[in-house]
Parts: structure tokens; C-alpha cells; sequence
């Protein structure tokens, strides 16, 4: 197999003109992420988690560097249907019922009926949702929400996912429960996934590679391997591998970032 | 617990039904009788709906009381203009605070069926409508009010049942001709032109201002210069109308398309969704309810804009031109014939346009 | 200076772009409207006029069918400038006639929807039966009651002023009260809660919370209020037959068909609104900026 990355970068620099001055939002960032991995962005708020992941996903132009996505630039890749976004909130549109909702990237692809009604229904299965193709997003809880627009995200069956703080307005209960759903999903489905958190334990349960973000300029500190092995249970959490990435983690985190500013 | 449950509305009543045993009969062609039957069922009604009762026994009791009350004294009146003493304003006064106590048990009814709490919905109104109409009816007649003051809704309702012809015409000139084809053309044209202003960012920045603007002129002085322009007949109505419309339909659907979510359309894009496909799929939709504001302003814009119209010259047919001629001889009961009609057809107006506006955008907060 | 530069090229270029636009197809419709007339009459007189001094002659008409732009403005700065105050053919004396009827109908109308507004929040069986009779009151078409209203009062003696004020009145209440009655109820849960703990009175969380809540609802609405007062104002001018004021300047200018006329009225009647609507968003920002509202 060849080791083309999917998502390179090289020196990325993106600084916003805004009317009270320059926002410095990245600052050489350089990284490449490999097919089928896991990458963990984590930093404190600022640090340009999202302004990296809307330059992957062509939503926003770097002010200089380079960028590659597939070997080709993020907009044609864009234009592919290569991402599937999530965000922190689900985003859905309050008139289209469920399946609905699934269906809009697939009608904007310009899919055939048939092709459209089997990847819902494919898609809601993944995620736990079948049963609710009929209701309306405003009828189901938040977490339900956000796994329909993880569904939506998958529908497209692009080459990747990228995950805005998918789960940071649920209640952690929701969110265990979630991250142990999405880790299934990305074993069963081996999609690349780049996912922007807050949290070290939901990064270190998760990736397999952590980049550990710092602001003022948005630069990357510390790349982190993590590797736990394929099967991780949610008990997995206090295992002492487990703790010893997360203090490597924070530690970085502690060194990117003074708090007395 | 005691088993009397005082209300100020039941207890002016009883006051009120005291007051007017002072003033027997209560009309000339009433006899003492008669009038003292109708304090008789407000007083019984007024300390029945004291009582601990269960409030549907209490507004069924209250219903029939304060109705039948009225029913009398209107009746009890007959062609004895006028001659009304102040038993009889005392009588109609404590039937009409049983009425407002009436209101006040449904209102606090606690439903829990949806069907149960729309008929609520619809029978506090109509009561509040009715004792509109029948105080209206009650005291012109009662105090003998000048009929080319304020004709009695009966009248009125008499006027209507002998003059269909004519409203017929009124109406099919003003409203089927002047308002319809007017409000269609101006506000279609007002969303064509604001969803092609839209493709352009500058042509969107600059005409929302000057829209904006001028849709807070008094835009109904173009009146004249239509009829100059396209002469006395429906025509120059249904410009006037058309101008009236297309502002506020063109500022409301731009706002409205403006007011799509920065990460529905950050979705869209990387959907790599065309300018088209994110109008139809996101931006008409949320613009929706924006639309559906103009077209119900537009609604009463219209009629205003096609009767204020016809005051500056129309044929002799129409509803602005029947007002202002039966004003100028003293036929009130024709005037508010052309009102009742007006409000009928501006009610149905706009009250299809918000059965409309539930049925698309269902999924607005405002309806969940 | 970005903000400076963003002000200007995604406001005020566009903007005055549109309006130049307006002029040019204005003067554009000048010819079109009035060209076949000229050509009409030269027809009869068996000349042609060619090219350039055609076009002037379409912007130059006395009674044209559409005025030129520069006729307006002249006729306009006419009987501004050009006439005393109190001549009965000044357009600032006629301005003024309108204008203090539509204050005065809007000041009550105002006080009316305030009042209103506040009985509905706090009488059940008020908001349950009246609130549906306020928005079938506008479906009335004022023009509909506004020869009653000039009727009735003038039987009881009430002439002037007054029935022009009312009929802005029943246009300017109804949006101060939809808009207060939502303005009364836009706080949450969570503050009336909080003055629920201090045991408030009605009276007290209507004064201490509800009205300083309402109050952007309350500058967004007498705007829409205003704009409507004037409308009333000129629409009650026309079935009274009146002799001063911008509805009587309209009537005046239709009987004649002087369309130059017509449109000076108009353009000081758009002016008054302009101004009446200018300076309540102005009054509303500065006591919504006192009142520590973000810019
Ligand atoms: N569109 C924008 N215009 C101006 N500044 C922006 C914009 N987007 C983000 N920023 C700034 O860039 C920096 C990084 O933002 P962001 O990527 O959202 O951080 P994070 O997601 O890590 O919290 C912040 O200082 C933010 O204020
Ligand atoms: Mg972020």
C-alpha cells in the first residue's frame, strides 16, 4: 500500500483581518494524516482546532502554505464529496423529517430514489436509529440528534469525517455513550476521522494520534501517538496506559499554554 | 372551607340586578313582569356562579343566564325606540358582567385535549364578538341613538340580506378584480426581483436600505397618478395595489433569505451544493415565515390601498366608491354593510393565509 | 478604518447606487410616458422633433403624464422656498397639518397599545377573547371607517384635529400592542422565577422587569406605529374633504391632473416619514444604549 497521506498540510498560515486588528488563527502547521486513522485535535478555546478543520475541509482559505487532501486540493475533493462534517450542534433542518435529513446531501449528489432509500436506511442502522425515520428532528433528544447528523455525515460515504466537537453539548452520560458508538462505527466502516475536542479522556479514548493545539498564534505543540489497540471497552479508561497518555497529553497542554495571561 | 367562592364580576352583578329593581319597567313596551324576570335570572345567576360548582356547570349556568337576559332586553324593546330607563341599562350591564365572568371560567378551564382547547380557543372570542354586537344592538336602540349616528346591528344585518346585488358587484370590482390581480402581481414580482437581487451581494446591499425605506412611505399617494395613468376603472386600483405590495414583500424576502445559519451553509457547501440547489434546499425554507409575514401585511395593504383608490375617481361601482357616496346621503346602514363585508373579506383573507403559513412552516418554533 | 471601509463599500456605495438607478430609470419612464403624447400633438401640428431636444421636450411638459425629476424638485423647492409659511400653497404649512395629526394619533395610539397590551398579559379572559378581535380590527380597511368616524364626530360636534387623529390612532395601536404584548412575555422563565423568589408584586415585576424587557419591542414596533400614523393621517385627509394637508394636496392635484403637483406631495410626505421614522430609531437607540445595549 502506498503511504500517500490523505490530509497533508505543509507551513499552513491563516491570519483573519477582522475591525479591530489581525487574528494570527494558524500559524505553520504542518501534519499529515494518514487512511484510516484517528486524529484527536485537542487545545484550549482559540488554539484554531476549528479553523484548521474548516481549512481541510476547503470552508475557509489559508493565508499561505500548502494543502492537499486525496493528492489533490481540498475544493475538488470538496466538489468529490469527500467530507462528511459534523458539528457541534446537529445542525438538522427542522422541516425535513429524519430520513429526510439524511437525504439532503444524497439529493444535492443528485442520487437515484433507490440508491437514496437504501443508504438511509443503511446509514440510520449504523447509528441506531431505525424506528425514527419518520419524526422530525425537534421530536428526538440531543444525543438521538446528533447521531442522525453523524448519519447524514456517513451518507455521502466520504473518504472522511471531520468532527467539530460533535458531542460537547451533550451531558456525559450521552457522551460515553456515543464515543463507544462512534469508535464501533469507525472499525466497521475504517473511515479516516479528524475529530476537534476539549476533553483529554474522550481524546485519548478515541485516536490514534493526538495533536495537541496552543493559541495566540494557532500552532501545534506536541503530536501524540496513542495507540490502545483496537478493542477498547469504556473500562479501558482506567487502565494505567491509558492514564499515562492522558498525562502526557495535559502536560502538553500545561506547556502550550500559560493560564496567567 | 366555606361553599361560596365571591367574584368581583358576579358580585357587581348582583349589585347592578339590585340596582335596576329602582327602575321597573324597564321600557315602555315592557311590562313589570317581564323586567323583573330578567333580574330574577341575573341575580339567581350571579350567586349560583358564587357557589363551589364545577366550572362547566358554572359557564353552562352562566351562558344561558346572561344570553337569555340579553335576549329579553333586546327583545323586550321592540319598536319602543328609545325609551329605555336606567333599570333597563342596569339589567344590560349585569347580563354583560355574567358574560365577562362567563369569559373568565372558560379562560381558566384547564384542557388537555388539543381538540377541547381549540374550541376554547374559538368560543371565547366568538363570545366576546357576540356581546360586541349585542351591546351595539342594545343601547342604540335602547337610548334611541340617531340612526345616521350609529345604526343598530340589526339593521345593518336587514341592509345586508336586501342589498346582496349590490355588495355582489362592490365586491367583485374591488376585491376579485382591483385587490387580487394587484396583490398577486405585487408580491410575486417583489420575491422574483428579491430572489434575483439576492444572487448579487451589492444589488441585496443596496436595495434592503431603499426598500426598507420605502416601505415605510406613505406609499397610497401614488393613488392619484394611477388614475391619471391607467384611468377610472380596476386597472388603476390593482397598480396601486401592485405598488403597495412589492416593497414589503421584497424587504421581507431578502432579510429572509439572509437569515440562514452560518453552519447550514457551511453544510451546504461542503455538500459542494450550487447557488441554486442551497436556495431551494436551505434559504427558501428559512425564509418561509419572512414571506409569510409580508404576504399577510400585504393582505390588509391591499384592500386599503384598492378602496383608498377609488377615492380618486372610479366608476359607479365599488366598495371605496359606494362608501364614500352612501356617507355623503346618510345611508349608514349601507356604509356598514360595505364595513361588515370588508371585514369579512379581509378576515378570510388573512385568516387563509395563517392556515397557510401553519400548514409550510409547521416546523417554526412558534407552532410546535 | 476597516470598519470605515466595510461602512462604505457594503453600505453606502450600493446604496447610492440603487438610488442613482432609480433616478436614471425615472427619467428613462419620462420619455417612455410622455413621448407618445408629444409625438401625438406634433402630429397635429405637423412638425417632428428629433434626437436630443425630443427627449427634452418629454422632461419638460407642463402637465406631463410622468414628471421629470427635475420638475419635482423644482416644483418641490417652489412651494418650500419659494412661498411664506402660512401661504396656503406652501408645502411645509400643509406638511405641518398632517404631521400634527398623525402625532397626536400617534401619541394616543401608542398610550392605547401600551394599555392595552399590559391588560392582556395580565387578564386571562382578556388575552384569550380580545387579542383575536385586535388583528380582525386591521382587517377592517381604515379607509372603510374613516368616513364613519368623520361622520359621527362631526354629528357630535367634534370637527378638526381630532377625527384625523383617530383614524392614525386605529392604525398605530395595533402593532404597539402585538409588539408589547410580546415584549411584556419575552422574559424567561428563569427571571420571573427569580423575582418569584423575592416575593414580588404583579406591579412590581411589571415595572422592574417586563417593561425594561419590552423596551426593544417597543421601539421596533412604534416604528412600524409611526409610519402607519402618517398614512392615517393623509388617508383621513381624503373623504373629509379637507383644505390643508398633504391628503388634501393629493385630492387637489387629481382634480386638475397636475401630476407635478402630486408628486411634490409625495416627496414631502415621504420626507415627513423619513423623519418621524429617523428619529424614533434614533430615540430608540439612545435609550437602548443607556439602558447598556451591546453597540
Ligand atoms: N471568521 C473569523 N473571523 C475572525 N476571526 C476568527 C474567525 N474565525 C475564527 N477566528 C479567530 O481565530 C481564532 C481561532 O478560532 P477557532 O479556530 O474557532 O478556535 P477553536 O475552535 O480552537 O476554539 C480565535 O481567536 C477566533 O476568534
Ligand atoms: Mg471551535
Amino acid at each position: 500500500m502506498s503511504t500517500l497521506p490523505v490530509i497533508s498540510a505543509k507551513n499552513l498560515d491563516l491570519v483573519f483581518q477582522t475591525g479591530d486588528g489581525s487574528v494570527h488563527a494558524l500559524s505553520d502547521i504542518t501534519l499529515d494524516i494518514e487512511k484510516g486513522e484517528f486524529v484527536s485535535l485537542i487545545g484550549p478555546s482559540g488554539c484554531g482546532k476549528t479553523t484548521l478543520l474548516r481549512v481541510i475541509a476547503d470552508l475557509e482559505k489559508p493565508t499561505s502554505g500548502e494543502i492537499s487532501v486525496n493528492g489533490t486540493t481540498p475544493e475538488k475533493a470538496r466538489l468529490d464529496g469527500a467530507y462528511g462534517y459534523v458539528f457541534q450542534q446537529a445542525a438538522l433542518f427542522p422541516w425535513r423529517t429524519i430520513a429526510k435529513n439524511v437525504a439532503l446531501p444524497l439529493e444535492i449528489m443528485g442520487l437515484p430514489a433507490e440508491e437514496r432509500t437504501s443508504r438511509i436506511k443503511r446509514n440510520l442502522d449504523l447509528v441506531n436509529l431505525t424506528g425514527f425515520e419518520k419524526k422530525f428532528p425537534w421530536q428526538l433528544s440531543g444525543g438521538m440528534q446528533q447521531r442522525a447528523s453523524i448519519a447524514r455525515a456517513l451518507a455521502v460515504e466520504p473518504d472522511m469525517l471531520l468532527m467539530d466537537e460533535p458531542f460537547g453539548a451533550l451531558d456525559e452520560i450521552v457522551r460515553d455513550h456515543l464515543n463507544a458508538e462512534l469508535l464501533k462505527l469507525w472499525a466497521t466502516t475504517q473511515k479516516t476521522i479528524v475529530f476537534v475536542t476539549h476533553s483529554i479522556p474522550e481524546a485519548v479514548y478515541l485516536s490514534t494520534k493526538i495533536v495537541v493545539m496552543s493559541p495566540r498564534p494557532g500552532r501545534i505543540h506536541e503530536i501524540i501517538d496513542c495507540d490502545l489497540g483496537a478493542d477498547r471497552p469504556l473500562d479501558i479508561r482506567e487502565t494505567p496506559e491509558f492514564l499515562k497518555i492522558a498525562h502526557q497529553v495535559r502536560d502538553g497542554l500545561r506547556e502550550g499554554h500559560s493560564y496567567d495571561e | 372551607m366555606s361553599a361560596v367562592r365571591p367574584n368581583w364580576q358576579a358580585l357587581a352583578a348582583l349589585v347592578t340586578g339590585l340596582i335596576s329593581l329602582a327602575g321597573l319597567p324597564f321600557t315602555a313596551t315592557m311590562g313589570t313582569g317581564a323586567s323583573l324576570l330578567v333580574t330574577a335570572i341575573v341575580l339567581v345567576a350571579a350567586i349560583l356562579s358564587m357557589l363551589k360548582l364545577r366550572p362547566v356547570a358554572q359557564a353552562i349556568i352562566l351562558a344561558v343566564a346572561s344570553h337569555f337576559a340579553a335576549w329579553l332586553l333586546i327583545g323586550g324593546l321592540a319598536d319602543a325606540f328609545g325609551t329605555a330607563g336606567f333599570g333597563y341599562f342596569a339589567a344590560l350591564a349585569a347580563s354583560w358582567l355574567l358574560a365577562w365572568r362567563l369569559v373568565t371560567v372558560l379562560s381558566e378551564m384547564k384542557f388537555i385535549a388539543p381538540v377541547a382547547k381549540r374550541t376554547i380557543a374559538l368560543i371565547v372570542p366568538a363570545i366576546f364578538g357576540i356581546w360586541i354586537l349585542i351591546l351595539w344592538e342594545a343601547l342604540t336602540r335602547g337610548a334611541g341613538v340617531p340612526f345616521v349616528l350609529l345604526p343598530p346591528p340589526s339593521s345593518i344585518g336587514a341592509r345586508i340580506v336586501t342589498s346582496t346585488n349590490i355588495l355582489a358587484a362592490d365586491f367583485v370590482q374591488t376585491v376579485v378584480k382591483a385587490v387580487l390581480v394587484g396583490y398577486i402581481i405585487g408580491t410575486f414580482s417583489g420575491f422574483l426581483v428579491a430572489v434575483m437581487a439576492d444572487r448579487f451581494r451589492f444589488l441585496a446591499a443596496g436595495l434592503l436600505p431603499v426598500g426598507n425605506m420605502v416601505a415605510a412611505l406613505p406609499m397610497i399617494g401614488i393613488a392619484p397618478i394611477m388614475v391619471i395613468w391607467f384611468g377610472f376603472d380596476w386597472q388603476s386600483k390593482a397598480a396601486v395595489v401592485v405598488v403597495m405590495t412589492f416593497f414589503p414583500m421584497l424587504v421581507n424576502t431578502l432579510a429572509g433569505l439572509a437569515a440562514t445559519g452560518h453552519m447550514e451553509r457551511d453544510l451546504m457547501r461542503t455538500y459542494g451544493a450550487g447557488h441554486w440547489q442551497v436556495l431551494a434546499k436551505l434559504r427558501l425554507p428559512v425564509a418561509m415565515p419572512f414571506i409569510f409575514n409580508a404576504l399577510k401585511i400585504n393582505s390588509t395593504l391591499a384592500l386599503i390601498g384598492a378602496i383608498v383608490a377609488e377615492f380618486f375617481g372610479t366608476p359607479v361601482v365599488g366598495m371605496g366608491f359606494r362608501i364614500s357616496t352612501e356617507v355623503g346621503r346618510m345611508n349608514l346602514d349601507m356604509v356598514w354593510a360595505e364595513i361588515a363585508l370588508a371585514a369579512v373579506v379581509g378576515s378570510l383573507f388573512y385568516g387563509l393565509l395563517a392556515l397557510a403559513e401553519r400548514i409550510v412552516t409547521f416546523w417554526h418554533p412558534s407552532y410546535r | 478604518m476597516i470598519a470605515m471601509r466595510d461602512f462604505l463599500t457594503g453600505r453606502l456605495v450600493p446604496v447610492l447606487t440603487i438610488l442613482v438607478a432609480i433616478v436614471v430609470i425615472w427619467y428613462g419612464a419620462a420619455i417612455g410616458l410622455n413621448g407618445p403624447v408629444i409625438r401625438d400633438f406634433e402630429k397635429r401640428a405637423g412638425e417632428t422633433s428629433e434626437g436630443m431636444a425630443f427627449i427634452l421636450k418629454t422632461w419638460s411638459q407642463p402637465k406631463p403624464t410622468m414628471p421629470a425629476p427635475h420638475q419635482v424638485a423644482a416644483a418641490f423647492w417652489k412651494y418650500t422656498a419659494g412661498v411664506k409659511l402660512t401661504s396656503n400653497r406652501s408645502l411645509i404649512y400643509h406638511s405641518w397639518v398632517t404631521l400634527s395629526a398623525t402625532l397626536l394619533g400617534f401619541a394616543l395610539g401608542t398610550a392605547l397599545g401600551v394599555v392595552i397590551a399590559i391588560s392582556i398579559v395580565h387578564v386571562p379572559a382578556l388575552d384569550k377573547s380580545l387579542l383575536p378581535w385586535i388583528i380582525t380590527s386591521q382587517t377592517v380597511p381604515i379607509l372603510a371607517v374613516a368616513p364613519m368616524i368623520i361622520v359621527l364626530l362631526a354629528a357630535i360636534g367634534v370637527t378638526g384635529l381630532l377625527p384625523k387623529a383617530l383614524i392614525s390612532t386605529y392604525l398605530s395601536f395595533f402593532p404597539v400592542a402585538v409588539g408589547m404584548v410580546k415584549g411584556l412575555r419575552s422574559p424567561d422563565t428563569l427571571h420571573m422565577d427569580l423575582m418569584r423568589t423575592y416575593s414580588a408584586s404583579r406591579a412590581q415585576v411589571l415595572w422592574k422587569l417586563r417593561i425594561p424587557a419590552s423596551v426593544p419591542f417597543f421601539f421596533a414596533s412604534i416604528k412600524v406605529a409611526i409610519a402607519a400614523s402618517l398614512i392615517g393621517a393623509i388617508v383621513g385627509e381624503l373623504p373629509t374633504g379637507a383644505v390643508a394637508g398633504i391628503g388634501s394636496k393629493l385630492l387637489a392635484g387629481s382634480y386638475y391632473s397636475q401630476t407635478i403637483d402630486i408628486f411634490a406631495a409625495l416627496i414631502a410626505g415621504s420626507i415627513c416619514a423619513i423623519l418621524l421614522v429617523t428619529l424614533v430609531d434614533i430615540t430608540g437607540r439612545l435609550v437602548e444604549r443607556r439602558m447598556g445595549a451591546k453597540t
